[in-house]
């Protein structure tokens, strides 16, 4: 017990650090919310212009949770990236932490600032088309979906903080290339249906493609989350899955880092 | 130095890790103990490895002081590397009062810190951030990690009134001040510095070296010390260790080296002909090749 309240106080020390940083940059967070919205006002305009109410929420859904899901990925993601500009990885790793009590403080901040900065999003794009009618919507499921969403999303996270730690130059960008492709078979913007059968086939494997289901099952349709379990399953399942393997990644990729030298560059 | 400002080992750990830090470690053990150690490296998959450390064995008692001095690319920092555990040893064991690095890793993390030359710190935040992200890895209560990195960086010289502001706006100077007293603030009996004082002004200088001389006697820590300045050296060092080529090449204390150079070489008794004759090398070819990976 003792070892897991110390452990927990190492990982408050990431959050801590991480909204420090938040903090300190608040000129960029400002930035990166207006860059955030007005993306999402383009995409859901194509709904309004269409005069179609269900394409409208279908696209705001679509840019919200996708912003949220790739900001919890991106922060988890940056977790070494960052270190690594700085200077301060070779720190943090002679550190008596374990790995995941590092990459837990990093997820929890992740899921922390991405429900600040999803709602602040949403907060602007109701006010914006206030034709929407929140009251006919079920939060619960979306919500549900989204925090099961966000376990799989952070053992994805946690294998492609691997890129910084091993590839020391383009690491960081090599993890939008994931981010990419999950935005391609996710249905993210439009149904799964219209994707080539290969590309069906692999958003069944996307937790996003579960988590966009289901939160627009929600919004859309109203539909209670005890009507969605066939779709929940997959997500339970996967973040089962994809948290032990992204921890024992990374713990693979450390022991790489360390055995050829690659903690010390900075990038 | 006083207790608040480098407090005993463990005293600002939680109970329970100090005591299974304590009962852990051996009484009799050395500070370091560097056994047979090999490292190569291999940055081009169709050349042959480079080896960086070459059979390395050192035994390092408690409470001196500790040079290793070499050119650049000699194995000094990856020496260190090696010993904090950001590299893996190829060969050979490393204990750390009586701990085995690998066995006992969380343990011996406990027990050491590091200066390297660059003062790595996320540099937008403050030096109070900074040094309180440090002290939650080590498990210190944020209020005591606050009320000790006052006490150290007030004693290095850097002012209260600076302590809110973002790093950056520090000097080169200030920002190794800094990062000396993050090692210091986690109480590590054996700590590890890596060229501290490079590219400091004469009056850091000296602030930084006595602080170190003043953490040896109060704090009872073990100091390694990597430095291309022999003076330093000279100053600091109970003992010494000459790498070249990844190889122990001399070890003993600083008359005793000298006198070896003369004896033997038929030099004039300085650190500097001991330096010369051992790495076969002058000064001027080590400044030259500053930034050499293997250093």
């Amino acid at each position: 017990m003792t070892v897991l309240a110390s452990e927990l106080k190492a990982s408050y020390a990431f959050v801590e650090r991480n909204f420090f940083l938040t903090r300190r940059y608040w000129g960029w967070e400002l930035a990166f919310l207006v860059y955030s919205v007005a993306g999402a006002l383009s995409i859901s305009l194509i709904g309004a212009a269409a005069g179609d109410n269900r394409l409208l929420l279908t696209l705001i859904i679509g840019a919200v949770f996708w912003n949220y899901l790739s900001v919890v990925f991106s922060w988890i993601a940056d977790t070494i990236a960052v270190e690594r500009w700085e200077g301060t990885l070779e720190y943090t790793f002679m550190a008596p932490v374990r790995r995941w009590t590092q990459l837990l403080g990093s997820c929890l901040y992740a899921m922390a600032y991405g429900l600040v900065h999803t709602a602040a999003m949403l907060l602007v794009l109701v006010l914006f088309f206030p034709q929407l009618r929140p009251e006919s919507m079920n939060l619960l499921t979306a919500a549900s979906f989204v925090l099961l969403g966000s376990f799989s999303f952070v053992g994805i996270g946690m294998m492609a903080a691997i890129l910084p730690l091993l590839y020391v130059e383009r690491g960081a960008q090599m993890t939008f290339v994931i981010q990419s492709c999950l935005l391609l078979v996710s249905g993210v913007y439009y149904p799964v249906s219209v994707l080539p059968g290969w590309m069906q086939v692999i958003a069944n494997v996307s937790p996003a493609t579960y988590v966009l289901r289901g939160v627009r099952a929600g919004l859309l349709d109203g539909t209670p989350v005890t009507a969605l379990v066939g779709d929940m399953l997959p997500l339970v399942g996967m973040g089962i899955v994809l948290i032990p393997a992204g921890l024992w990644a990374f713990g693979r990729a450390e022991k790489y880092a360390k055995r050829t030298g690659k903690l010390k560059r900075v990038g | 130095m006083t207790t608040a400002l480098a407090p005993e080992l463990n005293i600002a750990r939680p109970a329970a890790d100090a005591a299974a830090t304590a009962s852990a470690t051996v009484v009799s053990a050395p500070a370091l103990l560097v056994e047979h150690v090999t490292k190569r490296f291999r940055p081009d998959r169709r050349k042959p490895p480079v080896l960086a450390i070459d059979n390395v064995s050192l035994r390092l008692e408690r409470g001196t002081i500790h040079g290793f001095l070499g050119a650049n690319g000699s194995g000094k920092s990856t020496l260190i590397r090696l010993v904090s555990g950001l590299l893996t040893l190829d060969e050979g064991r490393v204990e750390v009062f009586g701990l085995d690095i690998e066995r006992d890793e969380l343990a011996v993390k406990r027990l050491i810190n590091r200066v390297s030359v660059d003062a790595a710190f996320f540099k937008k935040l403050s030096p109070m951030e900074n040094l309180l992200f440090a002290a939650r890895l080590y498990g210190m209560d944020a209020a005591v990690a606050r009320r000790e990195a006052t006490a150290i960086l007030g004693r290095l010289g850097i002012a209260k009134n600076r302590l809110g502001r973002p790093i950056e706006q520090m000097s080169r100077g200030m920002q190794q001040k800094v990062a000396i007293a993050r090692a210091l603030l986690t109480s590590p009996t054996l700590l590890l510095l890596d060229e501290p004082t490079t590219g400091l002004d004469p009056r850091s200088k000296l602030d930084v070296q006595a602080f170190i001389e003043e953490v040896n006697q109060s704090h009872d820590a073990t100091i390694v010390l990597t430095t291309h300045d022999l003076a330093e050296a000279e100053r600091l060092c109970e003992r010494i260790t000459l790498l070249n080529g990844g190889r122990v090449v001399a070890e003993g204390t600083t008359p005793e080296l000298k006198r070896m150079v003369a004896e033997r070489h038929g030099q004039p008794e300085t650190l500097e002909a001991v330096f010369m004759t051992l790495t076969g090398r002058s000064l001027d070819d080590d400044v030259e090749e500053d930034g050499d990976n293997n250093d």
